[in-house]
């Protein structure tokens, strides 16, 4: 093996990641609640490691407005939040992303208050759904890094053109101590192209940004975002392929799966929770149950005919979801993992399950009780969706 | 059609909508009471009234909107602003 | 010829049309302005067409400054940034309410960037709602004078001096209605290193009903009746005045608009205009006018 391994922190990897694909302009709010990356970042900046601009701004709000204003002028932005940051941020993510801006941002996946609490869920980006960025879901840390350099080359594609945010479980991947390899600078320069966008904010070509569409105008904006979604749909898959020749590590392009192939009940998730699910049907199997697990990698662009045919053989599939519309009683794999099979022939029950809200642990025997109640469908007991591991004295 | 729309505008390009056709009344310039002090250019909203070549000024009526700034303003009353036939 | 080119859908006798000439003229070609949501923004550029001759962007209603910053340190970190101008023009509801928290950043953390305040007293875009610009006892949708109201209730905030107060090297006020002197003073503020800031009143015919050929001459009203000093600030010390002889009585110019109309009409009015009058004495004593 070419690379030597260290132990640091999962914020300190994404943070060397982000150095490495040099980015012109960092902007960012270190707070609500606080992130590592940030800090790793201004300590780059403060040694003279990066040859990047580096913002303190005095809200998520400007932060990333900071970053419009940026990318519009041609460079190559970053940012991270997490949780109310992210939520403070939400006018302006339709904003970047109508814009055509290919911001790039880590999201510390971590819950919403009230009530107020600082541990992980994905309720803070789930929410962020509709507002036209790519969110890719890493299930480790070095996944967390590996993915900056890909979503940089994926956003910056002239056919794409659209904001991007990689999505990291709070605390569970960003605060953890973890071996990873820190990405090379050569092999990144290698992987990365230099961004030069076609028009930019400049007094010799003065174009306007952001001019205002009336009836007559506003849907083709729409439309073209959509169809930009679609190439990127194919380009996550062969951005990945790229990645994995140059450095050696694959993670999925859309979807992965885990013994999958063969597997009746099938387990679908996003997030740091593919883990545990691997070590749960590592055990299952090991008791003769076919099982297999299908993590979602990209949930926008929704890899819904990848997932379709992923699943063909499953009998029956669970969704895990760490966050709820409220008013559905759903998560939102569980919600779009269902829409994308409606209008097929396959039927096969998908069952949701909503966990780890807060932070709440899962631990391997709470996936195997799962399972164990998903079975029930075989018995005709049918749940589609639940809140589980409950508090019987809170509840 | 283009996959990339193209959020950006081009410079000036609102020149294509004449606002000339809001005008009811239309500022008529007397060069004979004019004395060339250019306020009338300086306060017009649409920047369209012009230096000619001989020092006096008039309006390109393609754009002006009849606000009657111009004729307010003029210290010679030099500038009147008239109905305009149908 | 205007960088600011015609076609553009202001209101006949448009005050942030005029403004936003004037700060053109006195800018020039090298420069990319940013402007928040607003009147402003809407009528200059419907898409796709663009009166701007210069780069300029809309993000959002209340992140101008932030916008604006983001290009500065754009320009530095791609080697660009030169002699290039960076320049906000937005209204006093993106400047003084929804606004001010990105503006007090940008101001703190010190971008060379000037940011300037097309104050026409409230929100014009969308109907003429008060903001917190509207002086006193103006009469808007959402503070109408009424039976048992006066209009607005609340004093105009002091902008220059919220400024003034991060340390800027130069703030001003102008009026459309001067324009030789606006025009100057956005020079001085574009020539000067730091985040810079000009305040300018706009009358608007349209929100405060009077004729739109009277633009200038209700600006130059609020002069003449020391309603709008006309000043400069240098590292937070007034450092140029702009005298008046003759100062007329405030009521020569609220007289001159329909947004004032029911202090001429209503019995309480007399009291009103004295209180309106004690602010225009009040900025003759505090910043010397006569």
């Amino acid at each position: 093996m070419r690379n030597r391994m260290v132990v640091v922190e999962g914020s300190f990897a994404v943070a060397h990641a982000v150095k490495v694909s040099r980015p012109h302009v960092i902007s960012a709010y270190p707070i609500t609640p606080q992130t590592h990356i940030v800090e790793d970042l201004a300590q780059f900046a403060a040694d003279g490691e990066m040859n990047c601009e580096y913002m303190n701004v005095e809200s998520e709000f400007s932060a990333i407005s900071a970053l419009i204003g940026a990318s519009a002028a041609g460079a190559r932005t970053y940012s991270s939040t997490t949780s109310q940051g992210l939520a403070l941020m939400h006018e302006a993510l339709f904003n970047a992303s109508g814009m055509r801006l290919p911001i790039i941002m880590t999201v510390v996946n971590r819950a919403l208050s009230a009530p107020i609490n600082i541990w992980n869920d994905q309720q803070d980006s789930i929410s962020q759904r509709d507002t036209g960025w790519i969110q890719l879901y890493a299930e480790d840390v070095q996944e967390s890094a590996d993915t900056i350099p890909q979503l940089y080359k994926i956003a910056e594609d002239p056919d794409i053109l659209l904001p991007a945010m990689t999505c990291m479980d709070g605390f569970i991947l960003s605060h953890v101590y973890e071996p990873v390899i820190l990405l090379e600078q050569s092999l990144t320069d290698e992987f990365l192209p230099r961004y030069s966008p076609e028009i930019v904010l400049d007094p010799k070509n003065p174009m306007s940004f952001g001019a205002f569409a009336d009836p007559s105008t506003y849907t083709e904006f729409r439309y073209k975002q959509e169809k930009a979604m679609a190439v990127a749909l194919n380009r996550i898959e062969e951005v990945a392929n790229e990645f994995n020749d140059v450095y050696g590590r694959y993670y999925g392009g859309l979807i992965d799966g885990y013994l999958l192939d063969d597997a009746e009940i099938v387990i679908m998730a996003m997030g740091s929770v593919i883990g545990t699910i691997k070590d749960a049907i590592d055990e299952l199997r090991s008791e003769g149950e076919s099982i297999g697990l299908l993590k979602v990698r990209s949930f926008r662009p929704f890899p819904a005919d990848a997932i379709k045919k992923a699943i063909k053989n499953a009998k029956v599939v669970i969704t895990l979801d760490k966050n709820i519309s409220i008013g559905k009683n759903e998560g939102a794999l569980c919600t779009e993992v269902k829409a994308c099979l409606y209008n097929t022939d396959f039927r096969v029950p998908v069952i949701g399950f909503m966990i780890g809200f807060g932070g709440r642990d899962i631990p391997i025997s709470m996936i195997r009780n799962l399972v164990t109640k998903a079975k029930l469908v075989e018995k005709g007991i049918f749940v589609e969706s639940e809140i589980v591991d409950l508090r019987e004295d809170l509840a | 059609m283009k996959l990339i729309i193209k959020t950006v505008t081009k410079p000036g390009s609102t020149r294509a909508n004449k606002t000339g056709a809001w005008r009811s009344f239309m500022p008529v310039f007397d060069h004979k009471l004019c004395s060339k002090c250019g306020i009338c250019a300086i306060y017009c909203p649409e920047g369209v009234v012009h230096k000619l070549e001989n020092g006096f000024y008039e309006p390109d009526y393609e754009y002006c909107k009849g606000c009657g700034i111009c004729a307010n303003e003029c210290p010679k009353k030099a500038i009147i602003m008239v109905l305009e036939g149908k | 010829m205007s960088l600011l080119k015609p076609g553009h859908r202001g209101c006949a006798g448009c005050c942030d049309a005029l403004a936003a000439k004037f700060v053109l003229d006195a800018i020039g070609e090298d420069c990319i302005v940013v402007s928040p949501t607003g009147c402003l923004e809407v009528f200059t550029t419907p898409y796709p067409e663009s009166s701007w001759g210069v780069p300029w962007i809309h993000s959002l209603f209340e992140n101008a400054a932030a916008v604006a910053s983001g290009i500065e340190v754009a320009l530095k970190a791609l080697g660009k940034k030169n002699n290039t101008r960076i320049v906000a023009i937005g209204g006093d509801g993106a400047t003084l309410d929804i606004g001010l928290q990105a503006i007090s950043g940008a101001f703190e953390r010190g971008h060379d960037l000037l940011y300037i305040c097309v104050d026409n007293e409230a929100y014009m875009n969308t109907g003429v709602q008060r903001s917190g610009a509207t002086p006193l006892y103006a009469s808007t949708t959402t503070s109408p004078a009424g039976k048992i109201s006066s209009g607005n209730p609340q004093h105009k905030k002091n902008m220059p001096a919220i400024i003034a107060a991060h340390g800027s090297p130069y703030v001003a006020t102008a009026s459309v209605a001067y324009a030789p002197d606006m025009m100057k003073k956005v020079k001085k503020a574009a020539q000067t290193r730091g985040p810079t800031y000009v305040h300018v009143h706009a009358p608007c015919c349209t929100g405060w009903r009077f004729e739109g050929s009277k633009t200038i001459e209700v600006g130059r009203l609020a002069v003449e009746t020391a309603m709008w000093p006309l000043y400069e600030m240098e590292n937070g010390v007034i450092t140029n005045v702009k005298k008046l002889r003759n100062i007329k009585p405030v009521e020569e110019y609220l007289r001159a608009q329909g947004r004032f109309k029911h202090l001429f009409t209503a019995e309480s009015g007399v009291e009103e205009i004295k209180k309106i009058q004690a602010i225009a004495d009040w900025n003759v004593k505090n910043f010397g006018l006569e």
